[in-house]
């Protein structure tokens, strides 16, 4: 979706099991086998529902779709060990609400998705887009864009 | 005066600014001005609280001790804490705990701080894969001014604030401050100076959103008898009613600082109150009051935009009318509920271990009538409110 992307450098996450890479990617989370709730970024122990005493989660897919809580927009290059690109351009980060996981998840948006395209409430889906390039190698983070897909009904949501 | 209640015998303060030296120096200052203002000496102190900072090596991680080396050696007990901005509220209610347990009759609260410019960064160097704070600036480069920006951001959309709301606030505070000696930045502010400073994290201006400082702040407090026998009448003397240190309930269903996500609120139903409101309102059941018997309010206004919030959780005013509220002059100087008569964040910028604490400052003066061309008329009680990252937060209230 990023320029970078359709080059031949090889892609791999920035950060290990947060998110798949595939056509339709989605963040995978953590679910408490004994009491059910949800947990983000994904984790193997300690469920965090102080009424539960299970020391296993497991892994689990979250719904791709979900509504944004809030958004922001960095004009200002962050500090390391942020690595921005040079020369520094404005992108947008939003916290999109997961209706079926309850919890609502912090991303950047795709580059080029800035404020104005945002709004409270809106449909939103997750992608993927470079988050840095070092030796030829794009190191990927999943990001929260407009909703340009229809839900798969009975699909993973 | 109720059992619980301690007594505030002295505060001083180091005013704030950017200088970069130790952070000691300016800890000194305050600690032997709140001395002189309680007119006690060093070697009466029995108990030194520090609040730590985390910016300035391993002294910075023993504060009670570090100042108390500082001052020379006494034997008397430290302690140190850190609870990211609500450090100094954390000192207070350690110092607290121990007097009225019982264990001593007078303790030193103090925290003080050197600060680097610009954004804060991560403390630490290398990858810290599972490290939240790192990796938060490290795959989003989510800084503090993003957060600020997340809860401004939803006040618009949901209640249609606007940056001259916002703004109004700077104004509102830069006002307050301008005469206040402790003060870093003592300028008046117009809307416009606001709404044409650099846009950092949309919505938010650069004069929106508080700066890092060096600053120290100290306080003694003491015993009700110790008090008692030391100044023959407590008649007038502003006396901590409440320390509220609360951690949220599960589900935490609001995004704060440092997180990637909130809890999950698909199988446990939230609390009734939320975070920010349950740090404010735990501290007035402990005090046995309600915001309809408030003076004042100091709260943490990182940004101009969680000032509003703070009227909200703070129950100023019902969710959604902090704006009108600001614009009816009801928590300027002169209204009905002032809040941050010192000028708040807004004309100090932040030195994390020495905020919360000079936030009680602040309200010592204002209920001794000795804070000058900011004074609020027959002020009787006050709360402060402050939030810091991981689950960290406090309220003080002090009352005379």
């Amino acid at each position: 979706m990023s320029e970078t992307a359709t080059s031949n450098a090889s892609q791999v996450p920035a950060v290990e099991g947060w998110f798949t890479l595939d056509q339709n990617p989605h963040l995978i989370g953590s679910q408490c086998p004994s009491c059910e709730t949800y947990v983000f970024p994904p984790r193997e122990s300690a469920c965090p529902n102080p009424a539960c005493d299970s020391d296993e989660l497991k892994p689990t897919p979250f719904s791709r779709f979900g509504t944004v809580w809030s958004y922001a927009e960095n004009r200002y290059a962050p500090p390391l060990p942020y690595r921005a690109a040079e020369p520094f351009e404005p992108y947008a980060l939003v916290a999109v609400q997961l209706e079926k996981e309850g919890i609502i998840v912090l991303g950047q948006a795709p580059k080029g998705i800035l404020a104005t395209d945002l709004k409270v409430g809106m449909r939103m889906q997750l992608e993927t887009d470079v988050l840095y390039r070092e030796d030829d190698v794009d190191y990927m983070i999943y990001v929260w864009a407009p909703a340009v897909q229809d839900e798969v009904v009975g699909g993973a949501k | 005066m109720s059992d619980r209640d301690l007594v505030v015998l002295g505060v001083g303060m180091h005013p704030w600014g950017k200088w970069g030296r130790d952070f000691t120096e300016y800890g000194m200052v305050a600690a032997r001005a709140a001395l002189k203002d309680a007119g006690i000496e060093w070697k009466d102190v029995q108990y030194v609280a520090g609040a730590d900072t985390i910016r300035n090596g391993y002294p910075g991680f023993i504060a009670g001790a570090t100042f108390a080396q500082k001052m020379g050696w006494t034997g008397a007990r430290v302690s140190s804490s850190y609870a990211a901005c609500a450090s100094g509220a954390m000192s207070l209610q350690t110092a607290r705990a121990s007097i009225l347990a019982g264990f001593c009759d007078v303790a030193m609260v103090i925290g003080a701080d050197t600060t680097p410019k610009g954004f804060f960064a991560p403390v630490g160097g290398g990858d810290r894969k599972n490290d939240p704070d790192w990796l938060r600036f490290h795959l989003l480069g989510a800084t503090n001014p993003v957060y600020f920006a997340l809860f401004a951001r939803r006040r618009m959309d949901l209640y249609g604030a606007t940056a001259e709301d916002f703004a109004q606030v700077k104004v509102k505070n830069s006002l307050h401050g301008l005469n206040n000696p402790n003060a870093r930045f003592r300028k008046e502010s117009a809307i416009e100076d606001v709404l044409n400073s650099p846009v950092v994290s949309d919505p938010l201006r650069l004069l929106d959103i508080c700066a890092t400082s060096d600053g120290a702040a100290a306080m003694i407090v003491t015993s009700r008898a110790f008090a008692e026998k030391h100044l023959g009448s407590l008649k007038g003397v502003p006396r901590i009613k409440a320390v509220s240190t609360s951690t949220p309930t599960y589900p935490q269903t609001i995004l704060e600082l440092p997180d990637f996500a909130t809890d999950s609120s698909a199988v446990v139903m939230p609390p009734a109150r939320g975070f920010k409101d349950s740090i404010c309102w735990d501290a007035y059941e402990e005090a046995g009051v309600g915001p309809e018997d408030l003076s004042m309010a100091e709260v943490y206004d990182l940004s101009t935009a969680l000032e509003l919030d703070w009227y909200e959780h703070l129950g100023l005013c019902a969710p959604g009318e902090a704006e009108g509220l600001l614009r009816s002059g009801a928590t300027t100087i002169g209204g009905r509920i002032p809040v941050n008569p010192s000028g708040g964040l807004s004309c100090f910028g932040e030195a994390i271990p020495a905020q919360a604490i000079a936030q009680v400052c602040e309200l010592v003066w204002q209920l001794r009538g000795q804070a000058g061309d900011r004074q609020i008329e027959n002020a009787k009680l006050g709360i402060t409110a402050n939030q810091g990252l991981f689950g960290h937060g406090s309220s003080v209230i002090v009352g005379i």
